[in-house]
């Protein structure tokens, strides 16, 4: 009967409750349209940087992630494939070695680090093949050929067919010099990659640094992003028992940066969405506060007739929460439909193109609408509106049934 | 007497009052200070850039921003000097060579950019004047110093006092190297600054290259940064027919200037969050009060009240709240960013996340007039439309409806 009797009062009241489930529908709808953006573009960003260098997971040696130390292989990268082949979750790998080198063409010479690649594994791991504007990319066979990014061949004034002058030092301390011919020219977007990064076949890489068949890492792709934990303990537990002077790194190791921007982001966009939610529970619990006490007869008359404070209370949270139920249903339905549009049709934020570019990331964002979004953001909204509510209910608590009955 | 009235009104009901109240100030102190942090972040970002050996203005050789090699120097530093000392506009500058190179010890070996300075005169320009934290600056005369940044110094696992060889190419297309000493470690906002910059005397770096007396570049600071563009092209028009291109800084630096194009339209995105949110609460608020004094409108139609005379007396109760509201939420916010203008927020917990945002380690927040003012004057002239809706409902009501009214 409390829950008939809590219905017909929201509808006493309908331009009342209208508009505080619009207050609640508004603030539902920005919620969840605005986690899914921020969940999408944070997946966008994941993928775009993992798939344009370093892969879900890396398998290095010790302390080459920090020290970048030309010495510090992967010595048998044979044992570490027979490995991968066989392991569940492992989409695909490849293998890597780089060292930093000056390269020179007929009258400029930079500093770049070379990146040896297996022409035929690389494409199934990195979008490297996707990123070439001019020219081709490597293939099988190809010996002194080399793929320049797109700022450095404009640097270096050398166009595709152009020949490059390399002058590095070995894994064993050896010079390594040998002359290249561009082969194809890329454009990652992100500046940092495009002026520093030149690209050669990984076998000629191992012959020009004196390698002896080492590589410097394992780039491995997962089924998703999802299984990259449970496929890390694996390859970890594969190695345990053969080389311990290996150390498996996951995307987040390997990108310290990324995370933290997007822990930062999170932490940022909640302090504004509780501000914003904050606002509206204000509005929210004025209209509450005021339906009690605009029915202080009427509570009264209930009283008197026997209805405990205890029952009243819970009358009145049921009304609240009926209004909060209704708005966040409303929010989160029209809020799914809004972020729906936009996961199909994509969104170009004006001015926002050379931002995005820079982190990786395409013009046109979608949001990604998903269970975690839409329970977070409905969740916020509904705890908060719930607790703006508890307020006002305890005021009856303390209500006397004859005093009540005389309030006008 | 309609302010009288409804300045009356709106404290009939002190709690109610005091709740939308509070919304309002919570909301105009979430728009004021949320935007004075998003400018600070800008701000600290505009200069941080400016000061990483940007300038406001700078002068290079024509073919040097696309090409930036030595045969793209400047040849004729003296006659530049003396037409920039007599501009009243430039406040203060110094010329600089800056070309890539590789920088090797006996460990490691990379790509740096290597920057001959003035280092009495780069001092007030670039952040390298007050950012040495260990050993010293560079002095004058001294031609085997070099600073590097902190992180670079990690990373060539070296000392103070130890050597460090670069390698560039010459003005001859020959490769020049030279070795030099630390003598200092600088700190600078960015882990990325401190690896790509080495700073060493201008003469040293001027005879390394073997260009006797050229520089690169001229960096100029002037009185107020916004007008970066109007003095870079009067400056610009001085040296017509000289091969010279002057860049202001939104020129040089367009990301930067993308970034903050984005913050503006966030600024307003929050602002119109904010204030819908505030609405909803607003109009629910005053309708309240409307209803339920519907007799007293019936009264006041009935004893020959005009329907406008109820428009504008329910709108000014919404002024009242509004103005209240924003003017609380105005000192609250400005309070706030006063509170933290000696500290600032400090996100060095997210070191790595910000470096990756371009961000500076420590946020101190700006108060924009232009933000508060737009904030204020959404919130008081949309606030007083969306407080027509019960206005004129209120003055719809005919006297005699009203009078039955309960």
């Amino acid at each position: 009967m409390n829950f008939i009797m809590a219905w017909r009062n929201i509808w006493r009241h309908p331009r009342r409750s209208i508009l505080t489930i619009a207050a609640i529908v508004f603030a539902t709808m920005l919620l969840v349209f605005m986690l899914s953006w921020q969940f999408g573009a944070y997946d966008t960003m994941i993928d775009a940087t993992v798939k344009i260098h370093t892969g879900h997971i890396q398998i290095q040696a010790q302390g080459y992630q920090d020290q970048r130390d030309m010495r510090k292989v992967v010595p048998d990268p044979n044992e570490i494939e027979r490995i991968l082949t066989s392991l569940r979750g492992v989409k695909s790998y490849t293998f890597r070695a780089e060292d930093f080198s000056l390269v020179s063409s007929e009258n400029r010479t930079y500093g770049v680090l070379v990146i040896g690649i297996d022409p035929q594994k690389e494409p199934s791991v990195s979008t490297l093949e996707d990123m070439i504007r001019r020219g081709r990319f490597l293939e099988a066979g190809d010996r002194r050929s080399a793929l320049a990014g797109e700022i450095l061949a404009d640097n270096l004034n050398s166009p595709v067919g152009g020949d490059l002058v390399l002058l590095g030092q070995g894994r064993d301390g050896s010079i390594a010099a040998t002359v290249l011919t561009i082969k194809g020219i890329f454009n990652t977007g992100q500046d940092e990659f495009d002026r520093t990064m030149i690209h050669i076949p990984l076998e000629y890489f191992q012959e020009l640094y004196n390698m002896r068949g080492a590589v410097h890492m394992a780039v491995v792709l997962c089924d998703s992003l999802t299984a990259v934990p449970a496929v890390k303990e694996r390859i970890a537990g594969a190695l345990s028992g053969i080389d311990s002077s290996l150390a498996v790194l996951d995307w987040k190791e390997l990108n310290p940066g990324l995370v933290q921007a997007i822990q930062m982001d999170l932490v940022s966009g909640f302090i504004f969405y509780l501000i914003l939610i904050i606002v509206v529970a204000f509005s929210i619990m004025n209209t509450f506060l005021m339906a009690v006490f605009e029915r202080t007869r009427e509570f009264g008359v209930m009283m008197s007739m026997g209805m405990g404070p205890g029952r009243l209370m819970g009358l009145l949270l049921m009304e609240s929460l009926g209004i909060t139920l209704i708005g966040v249903v409303i929010g989160t339905i029209a809020g799914a439909a809004v972020t729906w549009y936009f996961q199909i049709h994509g969104m170009v934020i004006p001015g926002a193109e050379e931002v995005a570019r820079q982190f990786g990331l395409p013009e046109r964002m979608f949001p990604q609408l998903s269970f975690l979004s839409i329970a977070v953001g409905a969740g916020i909204v509904l705890i908060l509106t719930v607790l703006s509510a508890l307020y006002p209910a305890f005021k009856v608590k303390g209500l006397k049934p004859v005093e009540a009955l005389s309030a006008v | 007497m309609i302010l009288k009235l409804a300045w009356r009104n709106i404290w009939r009901n002190r709690r109610r009052t005091a709740v939308i109240l509070t919304a309002i100030v919570i909301g105009l102190w979430a728009m004021v200070f949320l935007s004075a942090l998003m400018r600070g972040i800008a701000d600290r970002m505009v200069k941080n850039a400016i000061s990483t050996m940007t300038g406001h203005i700078k002068i290079y050789h024509a073919g040097y921003r696309n090409d930036p090699v030595i045969e793209n120097r400047i040849e004729n530093p003296g006659e530049i000097k003396n037409i920039l000392q007599s501009l009243p506009a430039v406040r203060q500058f110094t010329s600089r060579i800056r070309v890539n190179a590789v920088a090797a010890n006996a460990r490691h070996s990379g790509g740096v950019t290597l920057v001959g300075i003035h280092p009495g005169r780069e001092a007030g320009i670039s952040f390298t004047g007050d950012a040495v934290t260990e050993g010293e600056y560079l002095k004058d005369e001294e031609s085997q110093g070099i600073l590097v940044g902190r992180a670079l110094l990690e990373k060539y696992e070296t000392r103070i006092g130890h050597k460090l060889v670069l390698m560039s190419r010459d003005a001859s297309g020959e490769i020049a190297s030279r070795a030099f000493r630390i003598r200092g470690i600088y700190d600078a906002e960015l882990e990325s600054t401190e690896r790509q910059f080495v700073f060493v005397n201008l003469a040293a770096a001027q005879e390394m290259l073997g260009v006797n007396g050229d520089v690169t570049e001229f960096s100029l600071l002037i009185d107020d940064y916004e007008e970066a563009a109007a003095v870079a092209a009067s400056v610009g028009r001085r040296f017509d027919g000289d091969d010279l291109a002057v860049y202001s800084w939104k020129e040089l630096l367009p990301l930067v200037v993308a970034v903050l194009k984005m913050y503006d339209g966030f600024i307003l995105f929050w602002f119109a969050a904010v204030f819908i949110a505030i609405a909803f609460g607003l109009v629910n608020t005053i309708l309240m009060a409307v209803f339920e004094r519907i007799r007293e409108f019936g009264l006041m139609r009935a004893l020959g009240m005009k329907p406008s005379f109820v428009v504008a007396e329910v709108s000014a109760e919404s002024f009242f709240l509004l103005f209240i509201g924003t003017v609380a939420g105005n000192l609250l916010g400005a309070a706030s960013v006063a509170a933290l203008s000696q500290r600032g927020i400090d996100l060095s917990a997210f070191a790595k996340g910000i470096e990756f945002a371009g961000m500076s380690r420590i946020i101190f927040p700006v108060l924009e007039l232009g933000d508060i003012l737009t904030a204020d004057a959404a919130v008081l002239v949309l606030g007083m439309a969306v407080g027509l809706y019960p206005a004129i409902r209120a003055a719809r009501f005919s006297p005699v409806e009203a009078m039955v009214h309960m």
